[in-house]
């Protein structure tokens, strides 16, 4: 190859870069354009309310889209409390799967158990309140729920989380399906970091005489806590923006009660409810000021994850 | 290629008590034999090395002495593995009992996502309710033990992975003595470390010797004839030569280890 040649051939291999670059720069850059262009529009959509109402919209439980009085309180807080019960009851469940799958589970069960629960995360959440409306509302209303009310909701303090009318469904059950909505999710997400762990790590630890237990929380846990985290704030999202499988098992009444077995309403349904019907510019403005609600929750929690890694890998002591 | 051995070491090899009794041992990968009818005695409070090319069965037949094999289903052992005078093989042996009883460090440096003193305090609270001044207590003899007090002392709560790769290599033997073992198998220790790490290693393994039984397997001939007191040159699964290191590399007794000593395979 002449020097010439070399010379021709670089500026050609110079021009691709930069096109490339740009290109991938410029999908890069439609991300934040679009994330803007949302945030924008809904602020300018809950304008009204804001202005208006100001922060009394997040004090107020009343929704009354008759004498036009509009309070977020309600479903902010059954959309919190029904996260809460999500995670309560999802994460312990989802530990122990990936913790069965990666330490304990014979090796002709892993595969089959594996799938199972990757395949539980493919069920659309439409058939998941369906299924919870339908077939798990009656059942706990006739079994569990009585128990619960009879035993549970006789303890001091938190029994008045367990009294009410055995109904079947109402923040409880949400919180429920939202559960078993999340566990696959984190249980994957779990089994899989778990499984980085580089097994003379474990063997250390199984060397000092630790069980499985204390390897597992002593050790794995530590070593994947950012995934970890990350699995659980995955979970988290979807269950402070699912709408469909809530919207059938909540109740969708605007109602704020210690009881969890009231009736109840979160962000995602009222929003998916309503929005038809809401032919009031001053009730489109307040369900957008609830859907912007919602975004700062979800931020909210991607930040506090974010805290949470760096206070636990303070804690771990540093590492120059 | 010579070696330096004391005349010294030979008569302390034949002085010494067994601690670990090994007889007929097989052992099982699936249906793969890993180890084949090995009958060996290692001596108490000495330095015993496995020797032999990759895939001989040295570090298996290590990783039988604590049962770290019982982790993995599918891997057995047939025999009887005597330590003092119990056999651990035995379906009724508490393993974590053994583990606290027979400590282990491994290829490479395997310090916990924790502090440099949460790293030691781990194992000791595993077998003993200390108050904080005795844990304290017992993590600066642990440190001290294996060489690496000075180096650590102003850094206890700092994490284990900011030190170098020697000194958390030392980090995971001061973790196994900490909890008062009676045995300590090392596995290849400095095979991941450089050159005056890897002194420093060897210097520990001699000072430790006075306490604990040591068994070390290592690549490294050198390695065995600076450090141990006894050899066992394994080969395909078998042992094929057990001897104090004094003779085995100047009079091997087996046409094979001879050639592997002096380099014609392996």
């Amino acid at each position: 190859m002449t020097p010439d040649a070399a010379d021709k051939r670089d500026n050609s291999f110079a021009l691709q870069d930069k096109l490339f670059a740009g290109t991938t720069q410029f999908f890069a850059l439609l991300v934040l354009v679009t994330l803007l262009g949302i945030i924008g529009s809904l602020f300018a959509g809950a304008w009204q309310t804001l202005s208006q109402t100001g922060p009394g919209f997040f004090a107020s439980d009343s929704w009354d889209p008759v004498r036009k009085a509009f309070g977020g309180l309600a479903p902010i807080w059954g959309t919190l409390i029904t996260a809460t019960i999500a995670l309560l009851v999802g994460v312990p469940v989802s530990f122990g799967i990936a913790v069965f799958l990666t330490e304990m589970c014979p090796p002709v069960l892993k595969r089959p158990l594996g799938t199972a629960v990757e395949l539980l995360a493919a069920i659309p959440s439409i058939i998941y309140g369906m299924w919870g409306l339908f077939v798990f509302a009656p059942l706990f209303a006739e079994t569990l729920q009585p128990l619960m009310i009879s035993t549970l909701g006789k303890l001091p303090l938190v029994g008045i989380l367990f009294q009410g009318t055995p109904m079947g469904f109402g923040v409880f059950t949400a919180g429920l399906i939202l559960a078993v909505m999340i566990i696959p999710f984190i249980a994957a997400v779990m089994r899989d970091v778990f499984e980085t762990t580089p097994p003379i790590l474990k063997e250390s630890a199984y060397g000092l005489g630790a069980t499985t237990w204390e390897v597992v929380w002593n050790v794995v846990l530590p070593y994947t806590k950012a995934g970890v985290i990350g699995g659980i704030m995955l979970g988290l999202g979807r269950a402070l923006g699912e709408t469909m499988a809530v919207t059938f098992v909540i109740g969708n009444a605007y109602n704020i009660s210690a009881q969890l077995f009231e009736p109840g309403n979160s962000i995602a349904s009222a929003l998916a409810n309503e929005f038809n019907e809401a032919s009031d510019p001053a009730h489109l403005s307040a369900l957008i000021t609830l859907g912007l609600t919602l975004f700062v929750l979800s931020f909210i929690v991607l930040a506090a994850s974010r805290l949470m890694l760096a206070k636990l890998s303070a804690k771990e002591g540093k590492r120059t | 290629m010579s070696f330096q051995v004391s005349l010294g070491d030979t008569q302390v090899a034949a002085a010494a008590r067994t601690k670990i009794g090994i007889r007929n041992l097989n052992f099982f990968y699936g249906s793969f034999q890993g180890l084949r009818d090995i009958t060996l005695d290692i001596p108490e409070k000495q330095v015993t090395a496995f020797i032999g090319p990759s895939g001989c069965g040295k570090s298996t037949l290590l990783r039988t002495l604590n049962r770290m094999y019982s982790l993995y289903p599918g891997q057995r052992a047939e025999g009887e593995i005597n330590l003092n005078g119990v056999n651990v093989l035995s379906a009724k042996q508490d393993l974590n009992a053994l583990r606290g009883q027979v400590g282990m460090v491994f290829q490479k440096p395997t310090p916990f996502p924790m502090s440099i003193y949460d790293n030691i305090a781990f194992g000791v609270k595993l077998y003993e309710k200390l108050g904080k001044g005795d844990l304290d207590d017992r993590v600066e003899w642990a440190l001290k033990k294996a060489a690496l007090w000075n180096e650590a002392k102003d850094k206890l709560h700092q994490s284990g992975l900011s030190l170098s790769g020697g000194q958390q290599q030392r980090l995971c033997i001061a973790r196994g003595i900490a909890v008062k073992p009676e045995v300590l198998l090392l596995d290849e220790p400095t095979s991941a470390l450089d050159p005056i790490s890897t002194a420093r290693i060897e210097e520990l393994v001699s000072e430790l010797r006075s306490d604990y039984t040591i068994v070390i397997v290592t690549h490294n001939m050198q390695q065995a004839a600076r450090v141990s007191q006894h050899t066992a040159y394994m080969y395909l699964g078998e042992l094929i030569e057990f001897t104090p290191t004094a003779q085995i590399f100047v009079k091997p007794r087996d046409k094979r280890t001879e050639d592997y000593i002096t380099g014609r395979f392996g």
